[in-house]
Formats: structure tokens, C-alpha cells, sequence
């Protein structure tokens, strides 16, 4: 068995490169009046051209802080980086000065948040926000700018684009604000994407032409997609791989399709079993009981251990290593392949 | 200004016990741990006991408190910081420097200023807090029934508030004052009543708007729609939900205006329209002093020491008291 | 925006209505000697009571009376002392110096308040925040008159650096002491609502999505952050306004500026009741109408208030 976390995507294995980007053994901590909360402990994955990694994980699981880490834009205090590697086509960003750092920003890396109505500066036009990635990054002119803000804008369907450049970000929908933040951040065609949470503030109908919409735009850039969420139906349609994060660490990874079938982590296979099901009207919802432990005091030996239906001794004492479990599939859990079986 | 529905109604106010619906609060609560090792759940805590906690810690709440409680004791027992008669008055000694026998010299009367300013505390303090008390009242029933009824109701009220809010506070009471003079022969208590009641008339407005947002904010809730399925009138709902919610803003509010009353008043009492002699306040001593300025500073230095120092006090623990309350500090 | 600015125009109307009213009922029409202390130390002699009666027709209905004030307001007759003296013509001969104060007073405010606040909220927690913040609450608190005595001995008599009174012809220099002092409140409370405003806007969404874009620091703070805590500030030096009119009675009373102020502080010692009131509605009215520009200002500058 493989001992090592990572493992590089199949076609880099294969072209021979190193993957677009590499996070390894990262770790974060927030320093609070509380004691130290260890938001990520230890968390790797990696991602290539083309690609979309889902990363799923309820509220407090660490997703959210890995993903400000990665970008270096995390708050600082409170939170600190304190371990581990993120390597974009091979440099490692942590070591590296932070202007030097800034270049990859928007330009390589980009993010899209959740809530497009906070995350957008109210005084200005969207066509200045958008617009001040060519003016700033390029030194565009502002006429050659809003140009391309308009093809941007266009591109992302945002109807009348030419008339509304000028409009202020309160006088969109929920959903065409994604898509103007959506369009600010492929503005200089980064290699990789992140998006946290990006339909989560939607309507649903509104969140499947986002994701359609990012996925065309993936597709079209060869960017390297990160999608955040807690939302396994999103999941399924756009993701190629997925880890599962919890308590600030990765239990369990996986590709797409074998995870929803055959799951190799407990927690994994109490959320699958918790999406209420059509055919199982009538009978109780299950639900995994408890909650997720307070980051300052997370418990000895496995994180998930006060809440698993199979804990055993072993797994109240010591913390399980992320390992491939059959090729392809790495879990978190002492008895990973009975679950993985169906033997527990 | 802190939001009130993130305040725990404090238990005494009879309100019933209800579990915020706060997922942080329940995360502490429902800590498990390993079954060999010892725990304790968190105790959920309420954002007053908080508040207290660190309160208690702040020099400068401390510093102001303390401050203000020797006050408090100059206003109502002067007799413990002196036993001078402020009112005794020699010409002779008139304009003396401060010395071993009037550690603040003597005043363009005679009058011994050390006594003089320690019993002036009380009618400045007196203003101070009868104007906030007043305030509050006034300002908080109508703001109240101004949030609570909605309506036409609210909107009329909200006209006059506005109003009367247009009108600043030291143009305002000059206005009504130099409406209302008073002279020399006033008796005393008409005279401190005058400026109180010219202070309320303007100052009700602030307080007016802080009860009327928190009611508003309050009558959403989901709990007080509970309270109301169950048969609550109204005067029950006021007070069982809506002022618990309200004390904390207020306090803050009330303690920091207390400060700019006693300033105001000072400021109305120098311009000689305030209180008048033989009230015996820092304003009147403060303007009796002005015109020797320049060759006895000290007539005029002593008592603008002790108000600016009552002034700040009370504004500093103002200030303390509302970050302790602030959420978003923590 | 035009028709915000209508709407706020036609707003400010039954406010106007509502304060006249107002201030016309403390002074005239409340119970009580209508007449007291507005003629000095001594009860008006008849014929200025039997004058002002006819006059201000104060033996009609008190809703007759206000029209006709209203009237006189509108034409610009603001009443006149018991000496004759009109209070209009007193405020024309007046008003050049306080306005000439009164916007030194702004500039400063905004000046060395805009910038200490941003100072200060740039490195929160520092010295500079620490020192703004102590020294902000130290001079909201002393009252103005206390400030400007103590500015007056201190800067003026002791170090000489100033004219410790103005001359008439009120320069600039001359002024720059009791403009210090008349700003020095409204300036304190500028610098902490910009410092709070600042800290609290470098850590909301958009910052992060600005440092996300790939802005330098200086670009974030300088342009998305600086823009947004300003706003409510410039409302704030509107809405404080009316404390500096307030202010520059007492500030033109120490200093001895012949302004509106000094005016008013003179007549309130001479007990003329009629110029006061008269001078005093005036300055209400001017702070109504500046914070109508001020409130449309603030519209021009935050989008989100426009389209309400």
C-alpha cells in the first residue's frame, strides 16, 4: 500500500510533469483567546489542466481556510500558516516573498467567493471592478479595457452587457453577480480556479447555470477547476475527483463516480446516507449523530471517532494515515476496507 | 451599536429560558470527548456575563468608575472634601493665588475656589443625571410605541422625531433658554428644573431612535410571534422581551450622554443663559473667572480641571462598557 | 440621482415647516410672558409691547401668528432687537467672519481628522492608534469653552503664538487658533469614525476579493477601502455641523471675533431675548439646508442610497 498522501493525477503521472498544482502537507492554525484551532492539519492534494477537485466538507471542516491558504490571502493574525508546501507548477508559493507571491494572484490562481453581494465593492461599477484587472495587472488603457470587460461579460451571459457596465453590483440578480465575479476572476485566463461555495447564496435553478457555466468556461481555458462545497449533489455533475475533508483533515479521496457507490470512510458513508431519498419514503432521515468537534480540542486518535457507528478501541488511540485503500482510492480509517467492502 | 437579539434576556427579567439558536453556543455545549479522559462541557456564556468579565479586567473602566464614585460622594456629602463654605466670601482675599490655606486660591469675589468647585459637582452632576433619566424616559416610551405600533402611529412619530432632531443640541437650548430667562432671584431648583427640561426637549431624539430600532428589530423575531400566538399582549411582550433586549444599547447611550449633558450644561451656565448664582456651578464659576484670564488662570483652571475630568469620565466608561458589549470584538 | 434630489428637496420642506414651527413656539407662543428677557434686565417698556403686539400680531390665534412669522421669515425679517436694531442687518454685517471661520474649522477637521483616523486604522493596535484614540476621547469630552480658554492662555498668552483676540479685520492668522479650537471636537470624533470605519471595512468580503485580484496592499487600502470609510464620515462633518454653529458662540465670545457668534454671545449677556432668538433661528436654519447638501452628497457618493 501506498503510504505517501499525495498522488499526482493520472495524466501528468503519464505526460511526466509535475501537476499544476501540488498542495503538501499543509497546515494552518488560528491563534485565538480560546487556545490554537489546528483549521488544517495536514491536508494534500494536488490538481492538473482540465481538471476539476471537489472538495467537500461541512462547515468548520477546514475547506474554506485551505483554500485562503492556498491563495495566501488568509487573514494573518489570526491565522497562520505553519507547515507544508503549495507548489503551482512546481514553485512553492509559501516560500516565497510576498510581492513575489501577489504576481500569481489573479493572474495564475483566482477565486470566486460565495456571496457576490458582499464580495463585490458596492461603490464602484462592475465594469470598473472587472475592468481593473487589464488596467492594473496589464496596463490597459480604460477604453481597450472595458472592451474586454464587455466580451467578458458577454462570454459569462450577462445580458445588455454594453448597457448595465456601468451599473452598480446591487442593481443585479444573486446569480448574475456570480457570473460578474465568475468573469472578474477568468479575466486574465488563470490556470487554476478556485470556487468557494459559488452556488450555495443561489436559487437552484440559478445554480445549475453556474456550474454549467463553469464548466464551459473550465473546458474552454483548460483551467484546473477547485470547487469547495458541502453539496454532494454539485459534486456528482462537475467533479472528477473528490476529497472529503473533516475536522481539518482529508478522510477520504477518491474519483467521483466509485465514491457515491462505494464509500471507504464512514463519515463519507453516513453523508451519502443522510441525503433524504425518494424511495425511502417514509422511514426515518438518518443523520450522523453529533457534531464536529470545537478545533481547539480535537479528540486523540481518529477525529471522527466520537461520532462513527464502528469506532473501536484503535481508532480512540491512534490517529489513521491517509491510505490507498485499492489503487486509486485513499481513506482515512483503520477499517477502511470493510467499509469499503460492505463487511461492517 | 451592538445588535440586541444577540443579548440573552438576563434571567431575573422573567423571561423564559431559551436556547440561542446559535450553532457556536451549542458546538461549546456539545463537546464530547473520549470517555477515559476527563471533560466538562463548556458553560454556554451570555454576552452580559462576558461583558462583565471584561469589564472587569479594563483599567480603563476601572479608572472611570472609581472616578466617578468619588463624584458621586463630592456631590452628595461636599462636606467630606472640604470644610469650607463656599458661600463665605471675603473682597479682601479677592483673586488670591493658591495657597497652603485655599489650595485653589480665591475666586474675584472672595470665595474660596476649592470649595467653591467641590460643591459645584452636585448641581452639575444633578443636571447631568436628571436630564438623562428624563431623557430616557421620555425618549424611550415614545420610541417604543413608535416601533411597536408601526403605522401611521410611527410615522408621525418619526416626523416630529425628525424635527426635533434637526435642531442641535447647544442652539437648541439657547433658544429655549433665553426664552425662559432666569435672574438671580430664580430659586435654585427652578433654575436646575429649566435646564433639564430645556435638555430633554432636545436631547430625546438619540434614545427616541435607539428603543425604536431595537423594537422593531425585536418584533421580528421568531420567539416574540411565539409569544404572541400564545395570548401575550402587548404590554407583556414590551417587557419581557423588548426592554431586555433594549438595556444594553441604552446603557451604553445613556452613560456617554450623561457626559455631554454636564458638558452642555457647563457650556449653557458659562454663556450666562444655564444655571445662574447662587447655584453654584463650574459653567457660572468658569465665566465669572473668563475675564481675569490673564492674570489669575487660576480662578478659571480648577474647575475646568474637575469638569473636563467628570466629562471624560463619564464617556470613557461609556466607551468601555460598549466595547465590552460590541460581538464583533470578541 | 435628479430624482433623489427632488424627493429629498420636497422632503425638507415639512421639515423646514416643522422646525419654524417649532422653534416659533418656544420663543413666542408658550405660556408665559412672551415678552421676558428680551428687553435686557428691565420689563419692555409699553410701547415696544404695544410695537411688537401689532407686530408679530400676538393677539391673534397662534396659527395666525405663525403664518405671518412664516412670512417674515420668508422675506427675510428674521425680528428686531428692542433698540431697533434689525437682526437681519446685524447678521449680514456679521456672517463674512464666521463663514470665513467656519470653513477653516471644516478644513482642518476634515484635513487632520480624515488623515489621523486613516493613521490610525492602518496600524490598529499600534502607537499611533493608541495615541489617536486616547487623545480623540480626551477632546470630545472638555467642553469647548474650557479648550478654547486654556488654548487661549497656553498658545496665546504664555507662548505667544497667537493673537490672543481677533481684530476686526479677522485675518487668517488671526483665526487659526479659534478655528483649532472650534474643530478640535468635531475633528476627534472624524478621526475615530474614520479609524473604526477603516478597520472595520479592511476586513469585510470585498477586501478579501480585492487582495484576491492581485492588488498591491497600498491599492486595496488606498482605493477600495478609503472610498468606503469616507462616506459616512462626510455625513457625519454635515450632522455635526450644527455642534460647530453651536460651538462658534462660544468660540467667537473667548476669542472676541466679531461673527455671528460673537453676536449672539453678546446679546445673550446683554439679555437682548428678540436678537438672539432671531440669530439663532437663522443659524438652525442654515444647519437644516447644509445637511440637505451634505445628505445629497453622501447620495452622490454611495450608489446604494441612490437607487432606493
Amino acid at each position: 500500500m501506498a503510504t505517501t498522501d499525495t498522488f499526482p493525477a493520472p495524466e501528468a503521472e503519464a505526460a511526466g510533469h509535475a501537476p499544476l498544482l501540488d498542495v503538501d502537507d499543509l497546515q494552518v492554525e488560528f491563534r485565538t483567546r480560546d487556545g490554537v484551532a489546528k483549521a488544517v492539519n495536514g491536508v494534500s492534494f494536488s490538481l492538473d489542466e482540465g481538471e476539476t477537485l471537489a472538495i467537500l466538507g461541512e462547515s468548520g471542516s477546514g475547506k474554506s481556510v485551505t483554500a485562503l491558504a492556498v491563495m495566501g490571502i488568509l487573514d494573518s493574525p489570526p491565522g497562520f500558516v505553519t507547515g507544508g508546501a503549495v507548489r503551482f507548477r512546481g514553485q512553492d508559493l509559501l516560500s516565497l516573498p510576498e510581492d513575489e507571491r501577489r504576481a500569481y494572484r489573479g493572474r495564475n490562481i483566482a477565486m470566486v467567493f460565495q456571496d457576490a453581494l458582499s464580495a463585490l465593492n458596492p461603490v464602484f461599477p462592475v465594469g470598473w471592478q472587472i475592468g481593473e484587472m487589464f488596467r492594473v495587472h496589464e496596463g490597459m488603457s480604460k477604453k481597450d479595457a472595458r472592451v474586454r470587460v464587455i466580451e467578458l461579460m458577454e462570454r459569462v451571459r450577462i445580458p445588455a452587457a454594453r448597457e448595465r457596465i456601468d451599473d452598480y453590483p446591487h442593481q443585479f440578480s444573486g446569480g448574475m453577480r456570480q457570473r460578474i465575479m465568475i468573469a472578474m476572476s477568468i479575466a486574465l485566463d488563470p490556470d487554476v480556479l478556485i470556487a468557494d461555495e459559488p452556488t450555495t447564496a443561489l436559487d437552484v435553478t440559478v445554480q445549475a447555470q453556474i456550474m454549467e457555466l463553469l464548466r464551459d468556461l473550465q473546458r474552454e481555458r483548460k483551467m484546473g477547476l477547485i470547487l469547495i462545497t458541502h453539496d454532494l449533489g454539485v459534486v456528482a455533475d462537475v467533479a472528477d475527483r473528490i476529497s472529503v475533508m473533516y475536522a481539518g483533515r482529508i478522510m477520504e479521496k477518491a474519483v467521483v463516480g466509485e465514491i457515491y457507490a462505494r464509500p471507504s470512510h464512514p463519515y463519507t458513508k453516513g453523508l451519502l446516507e443522510s441525503i433524504p431519498r425518494v424511495d425511502l419514503k417514509g422511514q426515518d432521515l438518518s443523520a450522523i449523530q453529533g457534531l464536529p468537534p470545537s478545533l481547539t480540542r480535537i479528540p486523540p486518535g481518529c477525529e471522527f471517532n466520537p461520532r462513527c457507528p464502528y469506532a473501536q478501541d484503535i481508532c480512540r488511540e491512534k490517529r489513521p494515515a491517509l491510505l490507498e485503500v485499492v489503487p486509486g482510492r485513499f481513506s482515512a480509517c483503520h477499517f477502511a476496507q470493510e467499509v469499503l467492502d460492505g463487511s461492517i | 451599536m451592538t445588535d440586541p437579539s444577540a443579548l440573552y434576556p438576563p434571567a431575573a427579567a422573567g423571561a423564559d429560558e431559551r436556547i440561542h439558536p446559535d450553532s457556536e453556543t451549542a458546538l461549546e455545549a456539545g463537546t464530547e470527548g473520549p470517555p477515559g479522559a476527563p471533560q466538562q462541557a463548556d458553560k454556554p456564556r451570555s454576552l452580559t456575563s462576558d461583558a462583565w468579565h471584561d469589564l472587569r479586567r479594563n483599567p480603563i473602566f476601572i479608572v472611570s468608575a472609581v472616578i466617578i464614585v468619588v463624584l458621586v460622594v463630592m456631590a452628595a456629602f461636599p462636606g467630606v472634601f472640604t470644610n469650607k463654605d463656599p458661600r463665605f466670601c471675603d473682597l479682601n482675599l479677592s483673586r488670591q493665588a493658591p495657597s497652603a490655606d485655599a489650595w485653589f486660591g480665591y475666586d474675584v469675589q472672595g470665595c474660596d475656589v476649592y470649595a467653591r468647585t467641590i460643591y459645584g459637582a452636585r448641581a452639575s452632576i444633578l443636571v447631568g443625571l436628571f436630564t438623562t433619566i428624563a431623557v430616557t424616559i421620555v425618549g424611550g416610551l415614545i420610541g417604543m410605541i413608535a416601533g411597536f405600533y408601526g403605522g401611521w402611529i410611527d410615522s408621525v412619530l418619526s416626523r416630529i422625531l425628525e424635527i426635533f432632531f434637526g435642531i442641535p443640541l447647544l442652539l437648541g437650548g439657547v433658544l429655549v433658554l433665553a426664552s425662559f430667562p432666569s435672574n438671580p432671584g430664580t430659586p435654585q431648583l427652578v433654575t436646575i428644573g429649566k435646564v433639564v427640561i430645556a435638555l430633554t426637549i432636545l436631547a430625546w431624539t438619540s434614545l427616541a431612535r435607539i428603543m425604536r430600532s431595537t423594537v422593531i428589530q425585536v418584533k421580528h423575531a421568531d420567539y416574540v410571534s411565539a409569544a404572541r400566538a400564545l395570548g401575550g399582549g402587548a404590554p407583556r411582550i414590551l417587557r419581557s422581551h423588548v426592554l431586555p433586549n433594549a438595556v444594553a444599547p441604552v446603557i451604553v447611550y445613556a452613560t456617554i450622554v450623561l457626559g455631554i449633558f454636564i458638558g452642555v450644561e457647563a457650556t449653557l451656565s458659562f454663556l450666562g443663559i444655564g444655571l445662574q448664582p447662587p447655584v453654584i456651578s463650574w459653567g457660572v464659576a468658569i465665566n465669572d473667572a473668563s475675564t481675569y484670564i490673564r492674570q489669575s488662570p487660576h480662578m478659571l483652571l480648577f474647575p475646568g480641571a474637575l469638569l473636563t475630568i467628570t466629562v471624560l469620565a463619564f464617556i470613557m466608561l461609556g466607551d468601555a462598557v460598549r466595547d465590552a458589549f460590541d460581538p464583533r470584538l470578541r | 440621482m435628479g430624482r433623489y434630489t427632488v424627493r429629498r428637496l420636497l422632503q425638507m420642506i415639512p421639515v423646514i415647516i416643522g422646525t419654524t414651527l417649532l422653534i416659533f413656539l418656544m420663543v413666542w407662543a408658550l405660556p408665559g410672558d412672551p415678552f421676558a428677557g428680551k428687553c435686557g434686565d428691565r420689563a419692555c417698556p409699553p410701547q415696544y409691547v404695544a410695537q411688537m403686539t401689532e407686530k408679530f400680531n400676538l393677539n391673534e390665534p397662534w396659527y395666525v401668528q405663525y403664518a405671518l412669522y412664516m412670512g417674515n421669515l420668508i422675506r427675510g425679517d428674521f425680528g428686531e432687537s428692542f433698540s431697533g436694531t434689525s437682526v437681519t442687518d446685524e447678521l449680514i454685517r456679521t456672517y463674512p467672519t464666521t463663514a470665513k471661520l467656519a470653513a477653516m474649522a471644516i478644513l482642518i477637521e476634515v484635513v487632520i481628522g480624515i488623515g489621523a483616523g486613516i493613521l490610525a486604522g492602518l496600524r490598529r493596535g499600534g502607537f499611533v492608534d493608541n495615541l489617536v484614540l486616547l487623545s480623540t476621547l480626551f477632546f470630545i469630552s472638555i467642553p469647548i469653552f474650557v479648550i478654547g480658554y486654556i488654548s487661549q492662555l497656553g498658545f496665546g498668552v504664555q507662548l505667544g503664538i497667537f493673537p490672543v483676540t481677533v481684530s476686526s479685520e479677522a485675518t487668517v492668522y488671526e483665526l487659526m487658533l479659534p478655528a483649532l479650537v472650534l474643530a478640535s471636537g468635531t475633528l476627534a470624533y472624524v478621526a475615530r469614525v474614520m479609524r473604526t470605519n477603516l478597520v472595520e471595512n479592511l476586513r469585510s468580503d470585498y477586501v478579501r476579493t480585492a487582495t484576491a485580484k492581485g492588488l498591491a496592499r497600498r491599492r486595496v487600502v488606498g482605493v477600495h477601502t478609503v472610498r468606503n470609510s469616507l462616506i459616512p464620515v462626510i455625513t457625519l462633518i454635515g450632522a455635526d455641523f450644527g455642534a460647530l454653529l453651536g460651538g462658534a458662540i462660544v468660540t467667537e465670545g473667548i476669542f472676541n471675533i466679531g461673527g455671528v457668534g460673537g453676536l449672539i454671545f453678546r446679546n445673550i449677556r446683554l439679555r437682548e431675548g428678540a436678537m438672539v432668538t432671531g440669530a439663532v433661528t437663522v443659524l438652525v436654519l442654515v444647519f437644516l439646508i447644509v445637511n440637505l447638501f451634505v445628505d445629497l452628497l453622501y447620495a452622490a457618493l454611495d450608489p446604494r442610497i441612490r437607487y432606493d
